[in-house]
């Protein structure tokens, strides 16, 4: 066989590899979709928006829980980010001199890996034991923490993935770096820093340990943040792990409501950043 | 249409929820899994009558002892009760509020709940791993007459801490030497034998699904999921069923008024058709009540239970507790309960 | 940043403002000047307090294991044995249990993955890139405790019946290999939490390398075409080592899902304090001995012992972390770069 050949049929091959690892991943896309679909929508109706959860036995909804979802997981969402695209920001860009960036990014990549009820704990006993009880505001902080380093890493990650040439044509032009920054290169890294984003909220949508001692949970609601509050997840792990078949219904049809709610989040993210970086 | 509704209730919500909650008094306890369903169903009833709310949260009982020690929460609930020594060291009281128990369930071909007998020393042994197989001569000694295969025996047990656990090894150190040297008793111990599943719901599904398992799961969750429980033969030499008579049976035995600080185990209680491995479920409050005002809540809240949360109760498949005992509780709220200048807050 | 932008900007830096209203005589320039710094000093603030924190749960951590790191000292890690009642604590199993499970999880998820991203950037007809890709990001969005719950009563059963048995008596016969997968096909265990790990690490992994291998300039791989090489040849060739960086970024973002996650490997590991050398069996680890066991540990000693081992999982964390900087230097080097 000579080295065309092989070249091509080498090539042939590892294309058809990559087709099936698609297969692959979209295989199990389809059966946990499945699984959830089928045990989550006979849940889906519009009692599981208007109405609180319920003991066991009695009917009842999610509202507390996705009201107290929502409310923490947008908070916690816009506490972290600003701060970690700032930081990211820094790290990219100014972080070729001294030790503050090496390090940062060195301890942020360890806090990635880091089991989220590490995050709660910590929030527990800095915050929620010194003001003495559990809220929202501590659930909050406990989820901006999660956020924090994920949007770290991809914008520190994207940022420096944008080629100098955008910068030093944009200082040849007399940019001070403040705006070669904001308006050059974040904006070409624009639509990865989405994707970290989508990323942290994508986790934090799912995450009960660290609010399990924060913001603990709530069978009511009160809009106070200074007060434990309901929340998604937490209420579909104690339903789940309950005997009661009402409350396994509840549990699936949110785990449903969650899948649901971050894939239409995704989908409104792209549509909306459609311009991706062009090519030259 | 019903987008409009939903974002109308979100905003209600708010706007009541500041409105009514200045009225309202919010009560949070925390601990066991076990009473969590029907501290759920009486908080909704008690809300309905009164308005104010009772938030329990179930984050184990461990987890309870740890939040009313750091003072995070009006009350904690624990499976396990506290020693006497440790509650005065952290100058907290306890008194129980139900009563269950923990039932063995197994999962072998062809056999029916409540055909398989097992003592309390048998059990320690499977669960030491020392009879390995269905068809040991202990286990056929016991059951003539029922068809038991050549299999493995599967041990399941709990992987997370919790009352329900406690109550299972409490049992077998009292049936075993043996077990209570090798292993002894706690809310997690190390386990000789088997796979651990993560709560009632692992336990079950691990058993259900693996033939020859057995495993023990809480009473409400067994007559809820319709497992193969068996018969335990209790202290006085009887094999008894598990329900409400048989643990019923198991408290009414109980001497409360002897026990200090109320730290009473129910299991292996004399008593004709009394269910071995019984337990109750215990509240944590401290006696010296910095916030008086929530203190009496709290009680407010149990008082009413006890006396109009019986059938609420019952319907979970939960044993309410005798009206000597409820007296016998209600009377150490009065003498130890005080807030700082030393008034009783109860009544 | 490019040397020569830094040598310059770094010159208006550092000359203090007095100099500053000599040496840079224009109103608006001096604007901008401080403007910059400004900007420098916001960002420099919040990196610092990112660092503050993160070194407070560091700390935190630390403070919260010293009673067990001084009861247990260097024989906790080589222990294996887990009793709560004579409060003897080792970490041997959880770690070993982290350490497969995650090696698992990124021996299936890296190769899908960058099969995965290669497909969406090279192959894929452009209609179809959006909607596979954020298909692929859907496996993001499903709550961890999901995939333990469909893992535990779908996928566990299913593997159990069907693939195991298969397993044992194929690999399991092999000499050297075949002591991996001995055992009773349970359903649940280490393997079983290596694949679940694996499926919701790979749209961390793909969705990262997708976003980076569109970054390459054009001009690159057209260069590598013109040339006459392959579709293969050009990504293994040419976008991957550009793009190395935000790969292994990738790469340690999915390690850090498979390292921590809690609910998932809670689920289906079966929470056995035993060690064996098949992975087909339980095990334990290091996240879901922490969910299991935290909320119920009565006991300073026995709290102490989970602390260290969530302290254990970040030094391991930082292991892993080290070492691929050190392959990244090695890398850079081989190319003539310095870092």
């Amino acid at each position: 066989m000579n080295l065309y050949t092989r070249r091509l049929l080498i090539n042939r091959f590892n294309l058809a590899v990559s087709l099936l690892t698609m297969l692959f991943g979209l295989f199990w896309l389809g059966w946990i979709l499945f699984t959830l679909f089928k045990a989550g929508f006979g849940g889906l109706s519009a009692r599981l928006f208007l109405e609180m959860t319920p003991p066991p036995g009695s009917d009842g909804g999610l509202l507390n829980a996705i009201a107290g979802s929502l409310l923490m997981g947008a908070a916690g969402t816009i506490l972290g980010t600003p701060i970690g695209i700032l930081a990211g920001i820094y790290l990219a860009e100014f972080g070729n001199r001294g030790w503050l960036a090496p390090v940062t990014l060195f301890i942020n990549d360890i806090l990635l890996s880091a089991p989220s009820i590490v995050i709660g704990l910590f929030i527990y006993a800095v915050y929620v034991i010194t003001v003495g009880h559990f809220s929202a505001w501590a659930g909050t902080m406990a989820l901006a923490l999660i956020v924090i380093p994920v949007v770290i890493r991809t914008t520190e990650n994207m940022l420096r993935l944008v080629p100098d040439s955008l910068r030093e044509a944009a200082a040849a032009l007399g940019a001070p770096q403040w705006k070669v920054i904001t308006f050059v290169t974040v904006r070409a890294a624009k639509a990865g820093i989405i994707t970290g984003i989508l990323l942290a909220v994508a986790r934090i949508s799912g995450e009960t340990a660290p609010l399990l001692f924060t913001a603990l949970n709530n069978q009511f609601w009160t809009p106070n943040m200074n007060s434990p509050m309901a929340n998604l997840p937490v209420v579909i792990f104690q339903f789940a792990m309950s005997p009661y078949e009402d409350w396994h219904k509840l549990a699936w049809a949110g785990a449903l409501l969650i899948t649901l709610c971050v894939l239409a989040l995704n989908i409104l993210a792209r549509v909306f950043f459609q311009n991706r970086t062009a090519t030259y | 249409m019903y987008v409009s509704r939903f974002l109308e209730r979100f905003a209600l919500l708010i706007a009541l929820g500041a409105a009514s909650h200045a009225l309202a008094v919010d009560i949070t306890g925390a601990g066991a899994t076990f009473p969590y369903p029907i501290y759920a169903k009486w908080a909704e009833a008690y809300k309905a009558k009164t308005g104010n709310n009772l938030n329990y949260q179930s984050i184990g009982s461990g987890g309870g002892i740890r939040q009313i020690q750091n003072k995070t929460v009006d009350f904690g609930a624990s499976d396990m009760p506290l020693k006497p020594e440790e509650l005065d060291k952290s100058g907290l009281m306890q008194f129980p509020t139900v009563v269950g128990g923990d039932v063995p369930v197994v999962n072998l071909p062809g056999i029916k709940p409540g055909e398989i007998k097992l003592t309390g020393p048998v059990l320690a042994d499977i669960y030491l791993g020392k009879i390995k197989k269905w068809n040991d001569s202990a286990l056929t000694s016991l059951n003539p007459g029922v068809k038991l295969p050549e299999q493995d025996i599967t041990v399941v047990h709990r992987s997370d801490g919790s009352g329900t656990t406690f109550i299972w090894v409490n049992y077998l150190s009292k049936a075993s030497p043996e077990w209570k040297e090798k292993v002894g008793e706690g809310t997690s111990v190390n386990w000789p034998a088997g796979v651990g599943g993560k709560g009632n719901e692992g336990v079950a599904s691990y058993v259900q699904r693996i033939s020859g398992a057995i495993g023990y799961v809480e009473y409400a969750y067994a007559l809820q999921n319709k497992l193969v429980h068996t018969l335990v033969k209790n202290r006085d030499g009887n094999f008894v069923a598990p329900n409400i008579e048989s643990f019923r049976a198991a408290a009414a035995g109980a001497q409360w008024d002897k026990a200090p600080g109320m730290y009473l185990i129910l299991t292996d209680q004399s008593g004709k058709n009394s269910w071995p491995i019984s337990g109750a479920t215990f509240i944590l409050v401290y006696r010296s009540q910095e916030k008086p005002d929530r203190a009496k809540e709290v009680l407010k809240f149990f008082d009413w239970a006890y006396a109009d949360g019986d059938k609420l109760a019952m319907d979970l498949d939960y044993v309410p507790l005798p009206d000597s005992v409820v007296k016998l509780i209600q009377g150490s709220w009065k003498n130890e309960i005080k807030d700082p200048s030393g008034k009783a807050v109860w009544p | 940043m490019s040397a020569v932008v830094t040598k310059v900007q770094g010159f208006a830096q550092a000359a203090p403002a007095a100099l500053m209203s000599r040496t840079i005589p224009d109103a608006g320039l001096r604007k901008h000047y401080r403007l910059d710094q400004l900007f420098r000093h916001v960002t420099r603030f919040f990196a610092f307090l990112v660092l503050l924190l993160l070194a407070g749960i560091l700390l935190s951590l630390v403070i919260g294991s010293l009673p067990s790191i001084r009861a247990f000292g260097f024989g906790f890690f080589l222990t294996s044995e887990w009793n709560p009642v004579t409060e003897q604590f080792g970490a041997l199993v959880p770690i070993v249990g982290t350490l497969v499970t995650s090696a698992i999880a990124l021996l299936i998820g890296i190769p899908v993955s960058f099969g995965i991203a290669l497909f969406l950037t090279e192959l894929s007809p452009i209609w179809l890139r959006r909607p596979l890709g954020t298909a692929i990001e859907l496996l993001a969005a499903i709550p961890s405790i999901i995939y333990g719950m469909w893992g535990l009563f779908v996928f566990a059963p299913v593997f159990a019946t069907y693939v195991q048995p298969v397993l044992s008596s194929t690999l399991g016969a092999v000499p050297l290999v075949g002591v991996l997968f001995q055992g009773p096909p349970m359903g649940i265990g280490v393997l079983t939490a290596g694949i679940l790990l694996a499926i919701m690490v790979i749209p961390f992994i793909a969705s990262v390398m997708r976003d980076v291998f569109e970054i390459v300039p054009a001009v690159l791989k057209e260069s590598a075409y013109a040339l006459g090489s392959t579709t293969w040849e050009v990504v293994w060739n040419v976008v991957l080592p550009y793009t190395k960086v935000g790969v292994m970024g990738g790469v340690m973002l999915g390690l850090g899902r498979a390292l921590g996650e809690t609910m998932a490997v809670t689920f289906v590991i079966g929470n056995a304090h035993r060690l064996s050398a098949s992975i087909m069996v339980p095990g334990n680890s290091i996240a879901s001995a922490l969910a299991n066991e935290f909320t119920e540990a009565v006991g300073d000693l026995y709290l102490s012992a989970l602390i260290e081992l969530g302290l254990v999982l970040f030094f391991i964390t930082f292991v892993v972390l080290a070492l691929s900087k050190l392959l990244l230097l090695r890398l850079a080097r081989r190319e003539g770069r310095m870092t």
